[in-house]
């Protein structure tokens, strides 16, 4: 007959405490001492520029945010038209720069033959990391001569529809060259370049993650590549391309020196994009806080801290999209 | 001596009809790169007949299942040799459209691969949408219920037809899967190892639902599992790669010739469990 | 049977003739139609053209191929033609860019021995290409980049190494504020460096200062992409060291970080090539200078982006010609540095 063991206690957890030698508490402490210094760094940045509001929210009120003209010397400032500026030039390098960075990213992902999808990966890395000011160069020196040509285009034939409507004569022989530069819509082309590669390496990291076993089903079945995509591909990436869009969107919105080097800055609210003359907010702020007093600097940084929140809300919006669908978990964006 | 009981129905070879389609694998052999996994394969897959392809793991089964419908050239260092024969043409031709082959010659996976973005009824017409088939609305209800039903899903799912596709169990996900190459109305029917990732009961009914099609189909199946091939095949092929070199067929015949009466004495060690 | 047959592979293709065949001949007719369309309206621009021949070529090849082929088919060929113009289109942009930068460029950047070795100083903008130089801009932007390496590198991989290290609940909370911060638009960075330390602490606009406003914007990016290359060192590699009877820290020291050590020099050579390239801090913080400047301390220090800046907006040829040559350095040096953080980043050979 076998013994039978008196039970020592109840079976319940033991406590245990986790030690760490004095190596690793030094280390421990460090380490979050660096994260917490990081953090209360970067928070009073942002509360810095929010306090910096309170002045000038103080002194224009709600109208700081309705009023569209920026006359200092009359004590007369406003965001309406500079806000309205920021989306347009964003929407417009959305408009463009999305379809083109799916279409880039379905390229790489799905048609490229695999000799040259390594260069091709590099490619729009390389276009990622090329400095903004390069793009802001090309967009006023060489896209704007020949851009204008579009515009004219689109204000001579769909000038009808407002965005596209330019004050000026479009089927004149001589017709104003000078009223269709320095544009949103041209300023927007530039911006397409630096966000079609961020969108574009999120879409494509995304679609590389398409499980196998689906699409194989939808071959096995007849269908045809395009099929396929449709089919199993573009549901699957569904949070990477409004993630990766989105992401895109932050981007735009702060973009500050191609904007500058192509527009004339005008502070009027209107939707035509065609037509010379728009500001954006980081434009606003880098060309303007040279000349700037205490209280129009303290305007500038109200603005700055507008767009802070603005780029903040865009891409939390998209961390929660990429991390919510199917690919989420192993996507970086 | 442990003998593997081979059910009558599984004996007999139906006779062959005039417009029944049976595919040929002529001289096959294939290649990953430089190293070749396959040694000029030759089968005859008669006309609704079920052929069972079996062996050791890694000696070419599904690789060879892979050639029968073009999906082995989708890796990218695959290469083939010889024909495969569709009613007496090569699908490897040149002038051969791919797309209209596959609809002739339907898979089903190891893995069931059911399209989480459509419900279930989405799911059996997923073949038609892709392939551009158009179905009238009447009859793409009946159409459905016909799949499901040779699917042997139709009693299970019959309620709930607007669900996703990836709320049923393994089992049920598997024959929503044959539903759906059913649907495309195919005269083969290829079957990689359907069952090796279901519970034993799934798989029964999985095998019942391959018994009841096979007077309709021609089905090729791999499969690991000797009792299986046993009671669903009319033909067996067996399969087997020794070290180092190419995988091919050793012996090929009707079943019960097979595993009762080899002639290969390899054969006889594999089906008397003595390997593998 | 014949026995003597070679066992060699096929060539399979999945385009037929008949693929090749209707996809030349959109092409080509495209180019007939649009040409003699351009004739007769009397449109012009080679944009146009582009664009008239690309809409000519899908609706011609969607015609030839609707004769003979299931609609499938059809969608299919149109979708691979979009999608290849699609990506032609970016290529082609990113390929003008490039080109047309080192075309510019090039009147000012041959003159090697002097653009590349003298400074500005006393050097007339309107001067021929062949005196002075922009390495004042040069060492200005090393050394500005330099400090601010200096000054995010510690904070930003310490962060990292407490968020995956360390963790907790104080852990996820920095990381949420981290991330929030890389959203932070470039020119707030440089407003806020100038509203601190410039107008609070009365510093004058040195390249230090240059320097923390490009800090400012580094560090978070050197945070997350750090994090996220010690994320990827596999948990069990941990394990495994611990359970030999490592320490934390002689886990993190001796497993963790050489583990990583390829995708943090990617990300730190990555973060460079961003910062060398960034301008809106700089246009607010930094003053041009023209001679050289080698101390951050004192007196105004020059980099390249700022001087691109403003030669490109002066509107004097020369001038404009340098900036272009300023772009040109300033692209060499972004396309050296990333392809060797590709380099680091290559998978090793007999590696897991």
């Amino acid at each position: 007959m076998t013994a039978v063991l008196e039970p020592l206690r109840e079976d319940v957890p033991r406590e245990l405490e986790r030690v760490f030698t004095p190596a690793d508490k030094a280390f421990r402490r460090s380490a979050t001492g660096i994260g917490l210094t990081v953090l209360v760094l970067t928070a009073a940045i942002g509360l810095f520029l929010g306090y910096q509001a309170i002045p000038t929210l103080h002194r224009y009120g709600l109208s700081f945010f309705t009023q569209s003209q920026w006359l200092p010397q009359q004590d007369i400032i406003g965001l309406a038209a500079v806000l309205v500026g920021t989306v347009e030039v964003a929407l417009v390098a959305l408009v463009v720069g999305f379809p083109l960075a799916l279409m880039t990213a379905l390229y790489i992902s799905e048609y490229a033959p695999a000799a040259i999808k390594g260069w091709l990966v590099a490619a729009v890395d390389l276009m990622a990391a090329v400095p903004s000011i390069i793009y802001g160069l090309w967009g006023f020196f060489f896209l704007q001569p020949q851009a204008i040509h579009v515009s004219r285009w689109l204000a001579q034939n769909l000038g009808w529809i407002p965005i596209f409507h330019v004050d000026t004569d479009a089927n004149s022989a001589s017709w104003a060259q000078t009223k269709f530069t320095a544009s949103a819509f041209i300023a927007g082309l530039a911006v397409s370049m630096m966000v079609i590669p961020l969108a574009c390496a999120v879409m494509r990291s995304v679609f590389a993650q398409a499980p196998l076993g689906e699409r194989e089903a939808a071959l096995a079945l007849g269908s045809t590549r395009w099929g396929m995509i449709r089919t199993v591909v573009l549901p699957f990436g569904q949070g990477g391309i409004i993630g990766g869009t989105m992401l895109a969107l932050g981007r735009a919105l702060g973009e500050t020196v191609a904007v500058l080097l192509i527009i004339s800055p005008a502070f009027d609210i209107k939707p035509n994009i065609l037509e010379v003359g728009t500001e954006t907010t980081s434009a606003l702020i880098a060309g303007l806080f040279g000349e700037a007093s205490k209280a129009q600097l303290s305007a500038l940084l109200t603005a700055g801290f507008v767009l802070f929140c603005l780029t903040l809300v865009v891409n939390t919006v998209a961390a929660v999209f990429v991390n919510r669908s199917r690919s989420g978990a192993s996507t970086e964006i | 001596m442990t003998s593997i009981e081979v059910r009558e129905s599984a004996i007999a070879l139906p006779e062959p009809e005039s417009d029944a389609v049976g595919l040929e694998a002529v001289d096959v052999s294939a290649w990953f790169g430089t190293n070749k996994v396959l040694e000029r394969v030759n089968l005859s897959m008669p006309p609704r007949t079920v052929t069972a392809l079996i062996g050791p793991s890694g000696c070419g089964k599904s690789t060879f299942l892979r050639i029968l419908n073009r999906m082995h050239e989708s890796v990218p260092t695959a290469r083939m040799a010889g024909e495969v024969r569709l009613n007496g043409e090569d699908i490897y031709d040149s002038s051969a459209r791919i797309t209209a082959m596959r609809k002739r010659i339907g898979m089903v996976f190891q893995k069931p691969n059911p399209f989480p973005a459509m419900s279930i009824a989405e799911n059996v017409t997923a073949g038609l949408k892709l392939t551009g088939t158009k179905v009238s609305r009447s009859e793409r209800a009946d159409l459905i219920e016909r799949c499901l039903v040779r699917g042997g899903l139709w009693n299970e799912v019959k309620d709930r037809l607007d669900e996703p596709g990836q709320g049923l169990s393994g089992g049920q996900q598997q024959r929503l899967c044959i539903a759906r190459a059913l649907a495309v109305n195919p005269d083969v029917l290829l079957m990689d190892e359907p069952c090796s990732a279901l519970d034993p009961t799934s798989t029964r009914r999985v095998e019942e639902t391959i018994a009841e099609l096979a007077p309709d189909v021609t089905i090729v199946i791999v499969t690991h599992n000797m009792q299986q091939a046993a009671r669903v095949s009319q033909q067996c092929a067996f399969f087997l790669a020794e070290m180092g070199t190419p995988g091919g067929i050793v012996e090929a015949g009707t079943t019960k010739q097979v595993f009762e009466a080899p002639h290969d004495p390899r054969t006889a060690d594999y089906v008397n469990g003595r390997f593998g | 049977m014949m026995a003597a047959d070679l066992d060699l592979p096929r060539t399979i293709t999945t385009r037929s003739f008949d693929d090749r065949a209707s996809w030349m001949t959109s092409m080509a007719g495209a180019v007939g139609v649009v040409w003699l369309l351009f004739q007769l309206s009397g449109w012009s621009g080679k944009l146009g053209f582009t664009v008239v021949w690309f809409i000519t070529y899908v609706v011609l090849y969607a015609i030839i191929t609707k004769v003979g082929n299931p609609w499938p088919a059809v969608v299919d060929r149109l979708a691979a033609a979009a999608v290849a113009g699609g990506a032609a289109v970016v290529g082609l942009a990113l390929a003008t860019t490039v080109i047309y930068t080192v075309q510019k460029g090039w009147p000012a950047f041959s003159h090697v021995g002097n653009f590349l070795s003298e400074s500005a100083a006393g050097v007339r903008p309107t001067a021929p290409l062949y005196e002075g130089g922009i390495l004042h801009a040069i060492t200005g932007t090393a050394i500005e980049v330099g400090i601010a390496l200096l000054l995010s590198l510690p904070l930003g991989l310490g962060t990292a190494v407490y968020m995956t290290e360390v963790g907790g609940r104080a852990a996820r909370t920095v990381r949420t504020v981290v991330e929030a911060m890389t959203a932070l638009p470039d020119v707030l960075a440089g407003l806020f460096t100038y509203a601190t330390l410039i107008l609070v602490l009365h510093l004058d606009r040195t390249g230090f200062v240059a320097a923390v406003a490009l800090a400012v914007t580094m560090t978070p990016i050197v945070a997350r992409s750090a994090e996220v290359a010690l994320r990827v060192v596999p948990g069990g590699l941990r394990e495994a060291s611990l359970a030999l009877g490592a320490s934390q820290v002689a886990t993190v020291f001796r497993v963790v970080l050489p583990t990583a050590r390829a995708g943090l020099a990617t990300s730190l050579i990555l973060g460079i090539a961003r910062i060398s390239g960034e301008t809106a801090p700089l246009l607010i913080v930094s003053g041009a200078s023209t001679y050289q400047n080698l101390d951050p301390f004192s007196e105004p220090m020059n980099s390249l982006p700022l001087y691109i800046f403003a030669a490109v907006r002066s509107g004097q040829p020369n001038f404009i010609a340098r900036g272009f040559g300023a772009a040109t350095v300033l692209l060499l040096l972004v396309t050296i540095l990333f392809a060797l953080a590709r380099y680091l980043a290559r998978p090793k050979k007999g590696s897991r």
